[in-house]
């Protein structure tokens, strides 16, 4: 019996449900916890003065004020990835560069008297001018954030793979375009939270937060903190509520707390809300794309040009700015394009700053990309479709290596798309839009091809350095995860898991994949997926983020499962004197394959490593707890060329949508939404399907409505949920899923992350499909959201929305 | 309640889950600060603090409501019910059951709110068309499933004889 694809309902929900999850605002694992609340820059850009705290701090119930320099003293600058000397501190200090930022902490013995005092504390600012667009912070005129830095670009990097000047030079047609992607967040509906404690007697620090990763942050935060990484316990609770990225910016604040804790002498407890939240949480970028386009006539794409600039907001903050270089293995999509050019630009703006997000560089890589295939097509005048598959990469061409050193590991793209226009009916619906044209009506169908990539490589981050400033430090490659399968004196068998999930149910998956191993009910096995830097099988790469569980977490869980089930079979061979080969183990027991009526059980294997050792065969360790780490040969380091392969597996998505627009509102239809995916090997369909509707409603959230918006001054609109517009039930469309499966030949399980692709897809598809029905009035979308004032003055041609 | 200053405490007794409880809060406690801190019933979630998310829906009379736009004061002498009185004697309630079989959930911070919105719904004796159940569902924010699970789970119970297809 197999539990891998079995749609197994998911041992979380039984708690979940009843008000039994543990998340982190339900925590009190200490006693005399005080609380804080933050205040926060009204200003966008300013200089602090001075800040009174003398009348917040006589409140009854408050404990104290801490503030930026207090803070400053006892820790360092976050370190970043970049050349650039950003100072970024937790908290203001001096100036203030975003509305929302940090200014002072106040702590008192409940929330309601520490946001008392905050409105007693009084800071004088000198207000300073804003920058808060990407074009002006690339002009050398803009006023400098960083005084340090000298100017507001943080990092710039060019790359050239391939000929790229022979390929511009033989195109019969170079197609020239400009893009903007907003700034958008995932906005989990469970905000940050965090409780510090500091213990003067050991010089360190513990600190519970719902932050799932990636542990590379640990090394960051124990930098700031100035202590040895032992020193630094992050324990996270049993629950997450959601982060799709997001969380793993509540880093800054864990610190924060932990000096706050230090200074006064009490553990604080701090749980966001959602003002914070929206404000100064963190986001992705928003991002500038020029790309430019070297075609022959009959559509063939032989090299491209993109230059693009990511905003990452008031400072650089790890591990930004990964996000330009997240989908460069996979700059070139799902296409054979050989020649690339790629100029990559960070910049500061007086906007807050950015971190990992679903989809991470996606959904602003791939605008401008498959925008360019509608747009290639029209200029060719060729069916879109003709122009995508003669680029489409062929199923004989995998493993395919993309021309900055992408290893696409399997896939079948060409059965994907061919699926996705089966299911629609593309020619008759061709015939329909014809018609409803006629009668005024603009239906529009929009496509998009998505490489999706899982399981990053920690070497793909440093292609923000050169290749010379890569040489100077150890390189790094790998995506390590780790897992240990344990199995108690009584046969109890317990699990413990670094992935930290935040709902995706990597408790449920784990349960099957060691219940296959080990013959036993995965109802059986216990699950711990609370994260404890000092007790949890983890390493750097550990975490929740790139869909890594589906390509690695589940592999190390596999390997730790195998390590478990190799030792069971050892035991049980010197029992039966058979050799292990001989042996299988299934239904709570170890038999002999040829001989099913002989065998030991299972209890009685593991009862012997406990208690009985002497009984063991000569080398057998006593016990039963075996830890595994796995990585992935692929994710190597980038070499002196800059060739790296970023993920580990890559997967496929092709979505097809159909949408109308009202010409008379600007109003956006969903009719249909068909996607295809590929994910390889699916481990369990339930949360699969779960994952791809939830990733899909993310990608519809920033192409329809979502944007973190700030006026001129830089001064942040969209505080509330009445002004950042998530989708709720009724803006869902109706959505056709559907598989194939090409399992990666690298993976144990052959398994591929997935989750985000529609995030990727969703605001360029949508993008397509507009721009399609309104062909007859010559409208082509180029920015986002989607919202009706912007079609509305896209189609009369009026330039009521700025970008 | 005009004459009362921010530290003066109020009486508060209600029942909560069937259960009569005492307490006592400053005027200005919200009824969801309540019923996690003084009543440690953390199943009910705070998400956003200005009734848009829904996290923090409980039935107040039968009635579901934002428990952080309502003081705990307001809910004197009324009857509360959250999350964590929806199973009887230990038999999960019907929707507790479903959202588990349709995937109605993810992280499941969302859910408490909205299965008592859902328990709302069913209580009415009305079978809701799927459209209803979406625009019931429009008072909650989910970031995880794209709501289709949930929309399934609460079709499941509150309307166990509908067709699904063709109605929208």
């Amino acid at each position: 019996m197999s539990y891998i694809g079995k749609p197994l309902k998911r041992v979380e929900d039984a708690r979940l449900v009843s008000g039994e999850g543990t998340y982190m605002d339900d925590l009190s694992p200490l006693p005399n916890i005080h609380h804080a609340a933050i205040l926060r820059s009204p200003h966008a850009h300013a200089k602090i003065i001075q800040i009174h705290t003398e009348e917040a701090e006589k409140l009854p119930g408050v404990i104290g004020v801490v503030t930026g320099e207090q803070v400053a003293a006892l820790t360092r600058p976050f370190p970043v990835g970049v050349r650039v000397p950003v100072k970024y501190y937790p908290i203001a200090v001096e100036k203030v560069r975003f509305v929302g930022e940090a200014v002072a902490v106040v702590i008192a013995k409940n929330r309601y008297i520490a946001e008392d005092a905050l409105s007693l504390i009084k800071v004088e600012y000198k207000a300073l001018d804003p920058v808060v667009h990407i074009e002006d912070a690339l002009s050398e005129e803009s006023t400098v954030l960083h005084e340090e830095v000298g100017s507001n670009i943080v990092n710039h990097r060019f790359f050239n793979y391939g000929n790229v000047e022979d390929a511009f030079k033989n195109a019969d047609r170079v197609i020239r375009k400009k893009f903007h992607f907003p700034k958008v967040s995932a906005t989990p509906v469970e905000n940050y939270g965090v409780i510090a404690n500091y213990t003067k007697s050991e010089d360190a620090y513990t600190i519970w937060a719902n932050f799932h990763g990636p542990f590379t942050l640990h090394s960051v935060m124990t930098a700031a903190l100035k202590v040895p990484s032992n020193r630094l316990r992050i324990i996270t609770p049993k629950d997450i509520g959601g982060s799709y990225g997001i969380k793993s910016g509540v880093f800054p604040y864990m610190v924060l707390m932990g000096v706050v804790s230090r200074i006064l002498g009490v553990p604080v407890k701090w749980t966001e809300d959602r003002q914070e939240h929206l404000s100064a949480s963190s986001s992705g970028t928003d991002r500038v794309s020029w790309i430019e386009a070297a075609v022959k006539k009959d559509g063939t794409i032989l090299g491209l040009k993109m230059k693009y600039a990511d905003n990452v907001g008031g400072y650089i903050r790890a591990p930004e700015p990964a996000s330009l270089y997240r989908t460069h293995s996979n700059a070139t999509g799902a296409y054979r394009i050989k020649n690339l050019e790629v100029e990559a630009i960070a910049v500061v703006t007086n906007k807050s700053p950015t971190g990992l997000i679903r989809g991470y560089g996606g959904p602003q890589h791939y605008f401008p990309l498959e925008r360019m295939m509608q747009i290639i097509s029209e200029d060719l005048g060729l069916d879109v479709i003709e122009v995508i598959k003669k680029n489409l990469l062929t199923k004989e061409e995998f493993p395919y290596q993309t021309a900055t050193g992408g290893i696409y590991d399997s896939g079948d793209y060409h059965k994907a798309l061919n699926l996705a226009l089966e299911s629609i009916d593309y020619e008759g619906f061709k015939q329909k839009q014809k018609e409803a044209w006629k009668n005024g009506k603009y239906l529009g169908l929009g496509f998009a091809c998505i490489v999706e990539p899982s399981g990053s490589n920690m070497g793909y981050i440093t292609l923000a350095l050169t290749p010379e400033e890569r040489a100077k430090s150890l390189p790094k490659s790998g995506c390590s995860e780790g897992a240990t399968v344990s199995i108690d004196p009584q046969g109890g068998i317990t699990v413990r898991i670094s992935t930290v999930p935040t709902g995706q149910g990597h408790e449920t998956v784990t349960a099957q994949i060691v219940a296959d191993a080990l013959g036993v009910d995965p109802a059986s096995i216990r699950v711990i997926a609370e994260m404890d830097t000092v007790t949890s099988p983890w390493s750097v790469a550990s975490g929740s983020y790139s869909s890594r569980f589906a390509p690695i977490g589940s592999s190390a869980v596999y390997q730790a499962a195998q390590k478990v089930k190799n030792k069971l079979l050892e035991i049980a061979a010197s029992q039966l004197n058979v050799p292990a080969e001989e042996l299988v183990i299934s239904d709570g027991k170890v038999s002999v394959k040829n001989d099913p009526e002989k065998g030991v059980s299972l209890k009685r294997a593991v009862g012997l490593a406990h208690w009985n050792p002497e009984g063991l065969p000569n080398g057998i360790e006593p016990g039963i707890h075996e830890t595994a780490f796995y990585t992935l040969p692929v994710a190597k380091s980038p070499n002196e060329k800059d060739i790296v392969n970023g993920s580990v597996t890559y997967g496929f998505v092709f979505d097809a949508v159909q949408v109308e627009v009202d010409i008379e509102t600007g109003e956006v239809k969903i009719i249909d939404y068909t996607t295809i995916h590929d994910a390889g090997k699916l481990l369990n369909p339930n949360i699969v399907e779960g994952q791809i509707m939830g990733g899909l409603a993310h990608g519809l959230g920033a192409a329809m409505y979502e944007e973190l918006a700030y006026d001129e001054r830089g001064q942040f609109l969209t505080g509330s949920f009445m002004d950042y517009l998530c989708p709720t039930a009724t803006e869902i469309p109706k959505v056709t899923i559907k598989h194939i499966e090409s399992p990666s030949p690298i993976t144990p399980l052959g398994a591929k992350g997935l989750g985000e692709g529609n995030t990727m897809s969703a605001p360029v598809v949508l993008a397509n499909a507009v721009t399609d029905a309104l062909k007859p009035l010559h409208v082509s979308i180029d920015q986002l959201p989607l919202s009706p004032d912007r079609i509305w003055s896209k189609i009369h041609n009026k330039n009521t929305v700025k970008m | 309640m005009s004459n009362l200053s921010v530290q003066d405490k109020v009486k508060i007794s209600f029942s909560i889950n069937g259960r009569e409880i005492e307490g006592e809060a400053e005027p200005r406690k919200l009824l969801s600060d309540f019923i996690r801190e003084d009543l440690g019933l953390t199943g009910t979630h705070v998400g956003c603090e200005h009734g848009v998310c829904g996290s923090c829906t409980v039935l107040y009379n039968g009635k579901a409501v934002r428990s952080c736009l309502m003081f705990a004061a307001q809910a004197d002498g009324s009857e509360i019910q959250t999350v964590e009185g929806l199973a009887v004697n230990g038999q999960e309630h019907p929707l507790q059951t479903s959202f588990t079989e349709c995937h109605g959930l993810q992280c499941g911070f969302c859910t408490p709110g909205i299965l008592m919105s859902s328990v709302e719904m069913l209580n009415s004796g009305e079978e809701p068309t799927t459209q209803e159940i979406k625009e019931m569902l429009s008072g909650h924010l989910c970031r995880c499933t794209g709501y289709k699970g949930i929309i399934e789970a609460i079709e499941k119970v509150c309307k166990p004889n509908a067709c699904k297809e063709g109605e929208n």
